[in-house]
């Protein structure tokens, strides 16, 4: 969108860059490849399911270690499209996290934020 | 009328072995009488809380697990309750979930029985059975 609008004004800025059009071509080529995660425009690389790729079906709120993965530094309970959990897991998961905040196993909110 | 429960409370830290031994047995005591059994007893030890509970940044936490009505789980909540030296409990329900795994384990179970079985239908079996089971 920025590089439509530079087009027109490269000739006028003269240095003779008729090459615009494929500079915009590395833009979206490198969607898949190139942004960091969360949620930018294009497809991100297959992010899996921790718990389908590793047959874990018993998700406990008394494994902190586990849960403590899937929880923001601020104590926030991370987003599914962050983390790639599918949605049964997700919704065992965050039911199991709030869980272990009510017994003191994991806090509400962290020092941080 | 079988249903397990997960009990989980929290301990004041410097509370004395055997006054939490005395409390473990009082709620054994009203398990039995309730005609419930207590399946098991885990003092999962010192523990550092995560946020500030009644001042104390460390507990003692203790799991029982129980087999009863939810009466009974209402009389144990009911004592944890009043007796000072605890300071959180939380009882979770679990005889659903333990079912549910206990169902998935049996469909690993057949299904590996099935591959470790002679090995020419194995293949055949294994890959159609993979689909069905596969969450």
């Amino acid at each position: 969108m920025a590089d439509e609008t530079r087009a027109p004004e490269a000739p006028a800025a003269s240095e003779g860059h008729s090459q615009r059009p494929p500079s915009r071509g590395p833009r979206p080529g490198g969607g898949p490849g190139g942004p960091r995660e969360g949620g930018r425009k294009y497809f991100r690389r297959k992010k899996v399911c921790k718990f389908c790729v590793e047959k874990i079906e018993n998700i406990n709120y008394k494994d902190v270690r586990l849960l403590a993965q899937f929880v923001a530094e601020s104590g926030k309970i991370v987003p599914r499209r962050l983390t790639g959990v599918c949605t049964p897991h997700q919704r065992r998961l965050s039911s199991a996290i709030k869980i272990a905040r009510n017994i003191a196993l994991l806090p509400f909110a962290g020092r941080a934020m | 009328m079988n249903r397990t429960y997960e009990l989980m409370f929290i301990v004041r830290p410097d509370m004395a072995e055997e006054d939490l031994d005395k409390l473990i047995s009082t709620l054994e005591t009203a398990v039995s009488s309730s005609g419930g059994t207590m399946k098991n007893v885990e003092k999962m030890g010192k523990r550092r809380l995560a946020y500030t509970v009644r001042r104390f940044h460390d507990g003692m936490y203790i799991l029982l697990t129980v087999e009863g009505s939810g009466g009974l789980i209402h009389e144990l909540e009911r004592r944890l309750r009043v007796t000072e030296p605890v300071l959180k409990f939380i009882s979770v329900r679990i005889d659903e979930e333990q079912k549910r795994l206990d169902k998935i384990k049996a469909i690993r179970d057949a299904r590996k029985k099935v591959s470790a079985a002679p090995a020419a239908a194995a293949p055949a079996a294994e890959g159609g059975e993979t689909t069905p089971a596969a969450v």
